[in-house]
């Protein structure tokens, strides 16, 4: 492709025979500038994005240091903030979301890419496409409408009938809480899972599933001892992914989750994510530290979501590459 | 069709002594499977026309014939795989010790009847846990360790894999993954088993090893062989048949076939006129 | 048939009817989320839904025309900034770069398409709100725009890989020079692609509520100019969603519907320009 490119209008003198006048009215040479311009702003964007998110969070990290992700106590009139309710309900609400949404969109994938013929696997595909496009905040209203009665009504009640002897399932259930929350980002996560699941299954090459069927498996067995494990490297990448939507998930868990600062075993109890705090605190927060302290919330989503996606990344790269699963045994 | 005067036939005839030595004693064997007036259909599109011919058993038949006549389709009907395939149809009969194998229940029949692929397709497991994937989900009345060297061993690969068992499947080479898919089919004891093109991803040395292996395997084992080789079907198998666009032109013993064929199109294409 | 492999078939003939039953489970929610919205919000969509504006809190009717027009002139600046930027890019990364320059930017877009997007709203009220000291639909616009770059640039990139090789020196070897050679020849040819990439940033973008908490912020009246805080169609369906007031949720119902219609119209829209369009190899 190209070779050597001048960085900006005020470059030092070029080697080339021509001057650097003659060569900028050559159309090419504009066009080149210009278009690296508008490249080079976005990672001129990117740069900025961290830099200001680390910037406008210095005090919180000169007062608290470390300390502010482990500590609890979230209290802006004393200026004490702490991010440990917060990350918690994030990650519980994301854990339970997987929980979900990962069997259910396996399995969903798996009838695409295996079973369905193409005449059906598409125009499903097609559908769960445009469930990824249905904003957060349609979801939030399903939540709301739907879901929390649903909680508060049936499955709260026959939870706790069945399994409330356990931890996560004692307590009140109001109809919002980390249960609900999770229910909703399941729903929202779903279709990563099953596009980028169904794109690797379709891509394990056909003699492995004919290998075991020729060995005596039923399909099943073929499908789930082979197919899959050979899969298994992307799958866990659109898992990655699905987790990284969910994490930096606002409205729609910010609409279900009780928006209560707390820490609780049980499902039930309402709390708070990273993003939902951001959201309905950002607007009222009054003195620096606490909007800086916001601020540095929203950096800690950003190195989560960061180092999620790098991981997804690298497990897609690693599929395409090796063609294969891991190999091993 | 006499034998034509063009004696000098091109096909390089030199077996193995064990096979030369196997078809001294080639009297009339028992049938493992008959093929009667099997017509094969993708759609609406016809690729086998009326064939009919057996397969002996513990002998080497060999399929032969240009690309696209055929034989792979063929092949593939003795254990069903056609099914895979959605628009594919099968009418006929083929029969597997007398009971014809579309009334069996078909994940009994690829126990019986079982395929090593043109490419060498080991699972993403261990060499152990490759061979051992037949036994295990079929249920294995012996420790499967046991399974595994024996299975190993009648392909002739337990010697350079058996202190790394835990490895890779993917670590060996082509040959080598190959004979681990033949092992890995042979693992469930079946009582033919069909290879389709099995060299054709392979060095010739590789090549020549699992030949050896086919030749040694029919003792205990009943093997249809696909090969667009004719030296190798030459080399290796009992009895041969000749496709030729979706017809069995001529099915006789190897030597017969490869020496006095009796159907001038087998001739012409094993004197390299055309295919 | 002994037992074992009887169990054997049953146990595969019942988890591929459950794989089934996920993906139908999954489907439905979609036809699930629109049903309950026309149902809902279908008896609410009247002409003053479009024409008025809200009334004061505690009183009934009224109407969303702010926050459409809203919405509209968010839009409008996100794709005034963010189209440009991604497709000349785009233009960069497919005909001019190096491979380490393009790999530095294609990292930077994916990074981006990563970020969360209440984030991205800090970093837009960080840039904009606090130098101008006051919300605006400029800021509002500028955090949606920068969501709108990386899928603009990563999609018009692969649609402008796609194009053969062979149109590229067919130009060349007529004497056209490489800037023409894009303008007039590549281009065109992706055209389709293009074009799908921007409506998908755009109907992406479209509902996006969080980046505009504290930028944009919300208005209750109309809003001239770009200067000042602005209304937007998914925050009020926020809003009046969690609000407890019937009339208010039932035009949270109607919002909800014509957001959802217009980004799934949008969204089949897109994709039925691609699929009629001339295959285009994708990378």
């Amino acid at each position: 492709m190209a070779t050597s490119s001048i960085n900006a209008p005020s470059a030092s003198p070029v080697e080339d025979s021509r001057s650097f006048i003659s060569r900028l009215r050559n159309g090419d040479e504009i066009a080149r500038i210009v278009t690296f311009i508008f490249a080079a702003s976005v990672v001129l964007i990117t740069v900025l994005l961290v830099y200001e998110l680390w910037v406008a969070s210095v005090l919180p990290r000169q007062k608290f240091g470390l300390a502010f992700l482990v500590t609890k106590l979230w209290d802006p009139i004393a200026e004490q903030f702490g991010a440990l309710t917060f990350i918690y309900g994030t990650v519980v609400t994301s854990a339970v979301a997987l929980l979900i949404a990962v069997p259910l969109g396996i399995g969903a994938a798996i009838f695409l890419a295996e079973l369905a013929p193409q005449k059906v696997s598409d125009p499903l595909q097609f559908f769960i496409d445009l469930l990824a496009a249905v904003p957060s905040v349609i979801y939030g209203v399903l939540g709301v409408f739907i879901v929390i009665p649903l909680m508060r009504s049936v499955l709260a009640p026959t939870l706790q009938a069945t399994l409330g002897f356990l931890p996560l399932f004692k307590g009140p259930a109001y109809g919002v809480g980390f249960l609900t929350a999770g229910i909703v980002l399941a729903i929202m996560v779903i279709p990563y899972i099953i596009s980028v699941s169904r794109e690797v299954l379709l891509s394990v090459p056909r003699d492995q599933r004919e290998a075991a069927l020729a060995l005596g498996s039923t399909r099943w067995e073929a499908t789930w001892k082979v197919v899959v494990p050979f899969a298994r490297t992307g799958i866990m990448g659109s898992i990655f992914l699905a987790l990284a939507r969910a994490l930096g998930e606002t409205m729609a868990v910010t609409m279900v989750i009780g928006n209560t600062p707390s820490i609780s075993a049980s499902l039930f109890a309402p709390g708070y994510s990273i993003a939902a705090v951001i959201a309905n605190e950002f607007t009222e927060a009054t003195g620096d530290m606490y909007i800086q302290s916001l601020i540095q919330l929203g950096l800690v989503l950003f190195l989560l979501t960061f180092i999620l996606n790098g991981l997804a990344r690298l497990l897609m790269l690693l599929t395409a590459s090796r063609g294969s699963g891991t190999g091993r045994a | 069709m006499s034998a034509s005067a063009r004696s000098a036939v091109t096909v390089n005839l030199t077996p193995t002594s064990i096979a030369a030595a196997n078809r001294e004693s080639a009297a009339p064997a028992p049938m493992r499977m008959t093929v009667s007036k099997v017509n094969f259909f993708y759609g609406s599109k016809q690729t086998l026309f009326d064939v009919n011919m057996t397969v002996a058993a513990n002998r080497v038949t060999a399929l032969i014939g240009p690309s696209g006549c055929g034989k792979s389709t063929l092949l593939r009907t003795f254990n069903r795989m056609h099914e895979t395939v959605r628009y594919a149809r099968l009418e006929g009969e083929i029969l597997l010790d007398g009971q014809n194998i579309l009334s069996q229940d078909v994940t009994l029949l690829r126990r019986r009847v079982g395929m090593v692929f043109q490419r060498p397709n080991p699972f993403p497991k261990s060499i152990f846990d490759n061979v051992a994937y037949g036994p295990k989900i079929n249920g294995a009345k012996e420790p499967i360790a046991e399974i595994v060297e024996r299975s190993l061993r009648r392909a002739a690969l337990w010697d350079e894999v058996k202190d790394h068992l835990h490895k890779s499947a993917y670590e060996l080479s082509g040959g080598q993954q190959q004979r681990l898919c033949i092992a890995r089919g042979l693992a469930v004891e079946p009582e033919v088993l069909l290879l389709d093109e099995p060299c054709s991803a392979l060095d010739p040395i590789s090549t020549a090893k699992i030949e050896e292996l086919l030749v040694q395997l029919k003792d205990s084992c009943t093997i249809a062989i696909v090969t667009h080789n004719m030296q190798q079907a030459a080399r290796v198998s009992d009895f041969t048949a000749f496709l030729l666009v979706g017809q069995l032109v001529e099915f006789n013993p190897t030597p017969q076939l490869f020496t006095t064929p009796s159907d001038p199109r087998t001739e012409a294409y094993i004197t390299g006129r055309f295919g | 048939m002994n037992a074992r492999l009887k169990w054997r078939k049953l146990v595969s003939a019942f988890m591929l009817t459950m794989t089934g039953v996920c993906a139908v489970v999954a489907v439905a929610v979609l036809f699930f989320i629109l049903g309950y919205l026309v149902f809902h919000g279908g008896r609410s969509i009247n002409w003053d839904f479009f024409t008025k504006l809200p009334t004061p809190v505690g009183e009934t009717g009224g109407g969303m025309a702010n926050a459409i027009v809203g919405s509209a002139k968010l839009l409008f600046l996100a794709s005034l900034f963010g189209v440009p930027i991604g497709f000349f890019g785009a233009i960069y990364l497919a005909e001019f770069s190096g491979s380490k320059t393009a790999f530095v930017v294609r990292y930077a877009a994916d990074l981006l398409n990563g970020v969360p997007s209440i984030v991205i709203g800090i970093f837009a009220y960080a840039l904009v709100v606090l130098p101008f000291k006051h919300f605006s639909a400029y800021a509002g616009g500028f955090a949606l725009g920068v969501m709108m770059i990386p899928i603009t640039l990563r999609s018009t990139e692969e649609f402008l890989l796609g194009v053969p090789n062979t149109l590229r020196e067919a130009a060349m070897a007529l004497g056209a020079s490489k800037w023409k050679t894009i303008a007039t020849v590549i281009v065109p040819a992706a055209y389709r692609g293009i074009l799908t990439s921007v409506l998908l940033a755009f109907a992406r973008v479209a509902g996006e509520t969080a980046p505009l908490l504290f930028t944009a912020f919300g208005n209750r009246y109309w809003s001239p100019g770009f200067n000042s805080p602005i209304e937007s169609l998914p925050h009020m369906v926020y809003i009046y969603a969690i609000s407890p007031y019937e009339d208010w949720q039932r035009q949270a119902w109607a919002a909800g519907l014509v957001l959802l219609g217009l980004i799934l119209i949008v969204n089949v829209v897109a994709r039925f320009i691609l699929a009629r369009g001339v295959a285009v190899q994708r990378s």
